[in-house]
């Protein structure tokens, strides 16, 4: 597995500097952070801890702040302007925001809303992360693409029809592409925006089941509006609220038995 | 049936009818143009037109083979300077540009695209002809090129934006870099509307007369070379229109009917180049 190499080099050798090891079952951190809009505040002193190869699903009402978040785990908020964050964020110990942006996609990717396949084909779709990596014999890309697209559980349905464009598939299945897409770069956490919003249950179950067998080669923050969907699939959850980071815990016990009041008024659908 | 009711009702017929009569108007009035000119122009048209250079005065017969290459020549040239400097603005301004900046840019743009064509012809005339003290296909095609650049700058920018946010954040999410995202994702989303607004400018200035006239000048031989003198279509067909010959008076229906079976050609061949990728339109 391609992964192993990476393995080797974290994440104590990356965390060397600092004092104390960075801990292997913790793969990204956010302490104290703050986030602006201009001069609105959007999150409030967040601090949460993302466990290496587990998925960590993200809740809270519209407007809560988890899309925001999730944005600043790739520095994906940088396409808004006069956006700013204070505060940190650590990906194996290192600070995410004195990391080169370019490098910290590519070890942090995403997956949107709504899927958004480039207008190539599908092969095309997938090559793209890694021929803009400088990656270009045809072997190595037609290996990567059915690798990826396999983990994406979509290589038996379009294998024969690679070349075909993205648009000729299902939402599901552009989805699953657009997943295949960020895997195809080997990243080393995987975010994803509400990934099922715009698909049918069949499809949504689909990806669920996907993004379980995913956890062995990448660490996954999934944010959703969908509670059912927050338990089926994470072992851990946050629940957000007015930018503020109101629970973070076992999925399980977020579920089961709250903390807090407005997580248990939230889960048992008394607002938002 | 309440007065008002009906009032409202009679309202409805004047207004469609009204918006009715004036599209059949447009349509119309495109059909008889191009009716008056295939019947006209297709009378004329015979293989000579297209391979004899221009006959003597008072001679019948010849053809405007230099003014069809001649116009051929003066879009490439326009082309050379109109498209790079138009495509790229456009990129510029869709995709990088600060607000206060690109507000200027678009400003001075849509004043340019104002501007009476016969003022790029003096613009011409006077930074290239006379300087160089003689005509030339050089000063013709810069200020077509010139004309181009507006139009080109705009409709690159608008099928710029027009393509949907989520397909930038998709390749700057793979770790792609702003320019990457724009000339890999970006611009081939946008290509079909950015062809079709690069052949319209080109179809607007193929048909151009005022700034050739004392730029290009015209030529009744083949033209000596790129600093001399050249022929065009649309000059032929001004100068030919106003003649007192019958038998020019034809050949200038001829010439136009030419003009604009090129113009169309091109535009349909371009077209038919860009369809055959994938558009984002297609979702």
């Amino acid at each position: 597995m391609v992964m192993k190499t990476s393995e080797e080099s974290r994440p104590t050798e990356r965390a060397a500097g600092i004092a104390t090891p960075w801990p292997a079952d913790i793969k990204m951190r956010a302490a104290g952070l703050d986030f602006y809009y201009g001069g609105k505040q959007a999150l409030h002193t967040i601090n949460l801890q993302v466990p290496t190869g587990r998925i960590t699903a993200l809740i809270g009402p519209s407007g809560c702040g988890k899309t925001t978040f999730l944005r600043i785990l790739n520095r994906m908020y940088e396409t808004v302007p006069h956006a700013r964050p204070k505060g940190e964020v650590l990906l194996d110990g290192e600070d995410i925001f004195s990391l080169d942006v370019v490098g910290l996609r590519r070890r942090v990717g995403m997956v949107f809303q709504k899927p958004n396949p480039f207008p190539k084909s599908i092969f095309d779709n997938i090559a793209y992360g890694l021929r803009i990596n400088g990656i270009r014999g045809k072997g190595t890309l037609a290996d990567a693409v059915e690798k990826s697209l396999r983990r994406a559980a979509l290589w038996e349905e379009v294998k024969d029809q690679l070349h075909k464009s993205a648009y000729a598939i299902s939402g599901g299945q552009q989805q699953r592409l657009c997943i295949a897409r960020a895997l195809a770069v080997e990243p080393e956490v995987l975010l994803l925006d509400e990934p099922c919003s715009a698909l049918d249950p069949i499809a949504t179950a689909k990806i669920e089941e996907l993004l379980f067998n995913l956890k062995d080669i990448c660490t996954m923050v999934i944010v959703t509006h969908n509670m059912q969907q927050a338990a089926r699939a994470a072992d851990y959850t946050g629940f957000f609220l007015m930018g503020r980071l109101i629970e973070f815990n076992k999925t399980a016990v977020i579920f089961k038995t709250p903390a807090r009041k407005e997580t248990e008024d939230y889960i048992t659908g008394r607002f938002g | 049936m309440s007065l008002r009711t009906g009032w409202r009702k009679i309202v409805n017929v004047v207004m469609l009818s009204l918006t009715g009569v004036c599209a059949l108007f447009t349509v119309s009035a495109l059909f008889f143009i191009l009716g008056y000119l295939v019947y006209y122009g297709g009378k004329s048209l015979n293989w000579a037109f297209f391979v004899n250079l221009p006959a003597p005065v008072g001679e019948a017969g010849g053809g405007m083979a230099n003014a069809i290459v001649g116009s051929g020549k003066l879009l490439l040239l326009a082309s050379l300077l109109g498209v790079p400097i138009g495509f790229l603005g456009g990129v510029y301004l869709a995709e990088f540009g600060g607000r206060t900046f690109c507000f200027i840019v678009r400003y001075i743009t849509d004043l340019l695209n104002g501007a009476p064509s016969i003022v790029m012809g003096i613009f011409a005339y006077t930074i290239i002809v006379i300087p160089m003290r003689h005509f030339s296909a050089f000063a013709g095609g810069m200020a077509l090129g010139v004309m181009m650049i507006p139009i080109a700058v705009r409709t690159t920018e608008e099928s710029l934006r027009a393509v949907p946010l989520v397909l930038r954040e998709g390749a700057l999410a793979l770790g792609a870099s702003k320019w990457k995202t724009v000339a890999t994702v970006v611009v081939p989303a946008a290509i079909r509307g950015i062809v079709t607004g690069i052949m319209l400018t080109l179809a607007r200035v193929a048909g151009e007369t005022a700034p050739l006239l004392f730029t290009a000048f015209s030529n009744r031989f083949w033209s000596q070379g790129w600093n001399q003198p050249i022929a065009s279509l649309p000059v032929m067909i001004y100068t030919y229109g106003l003649s007192a010959y019958d038998d020019w008076h034809r050949q200038a229906w001829a010439a136009g009917l030419v003009l604009l079976a090129l113009v169309l050609a091109a535009n349909i061949g371009a077209r038919f180049v860009v369809s055959r990728g994938i558009s984002f339109r297609r979702v």
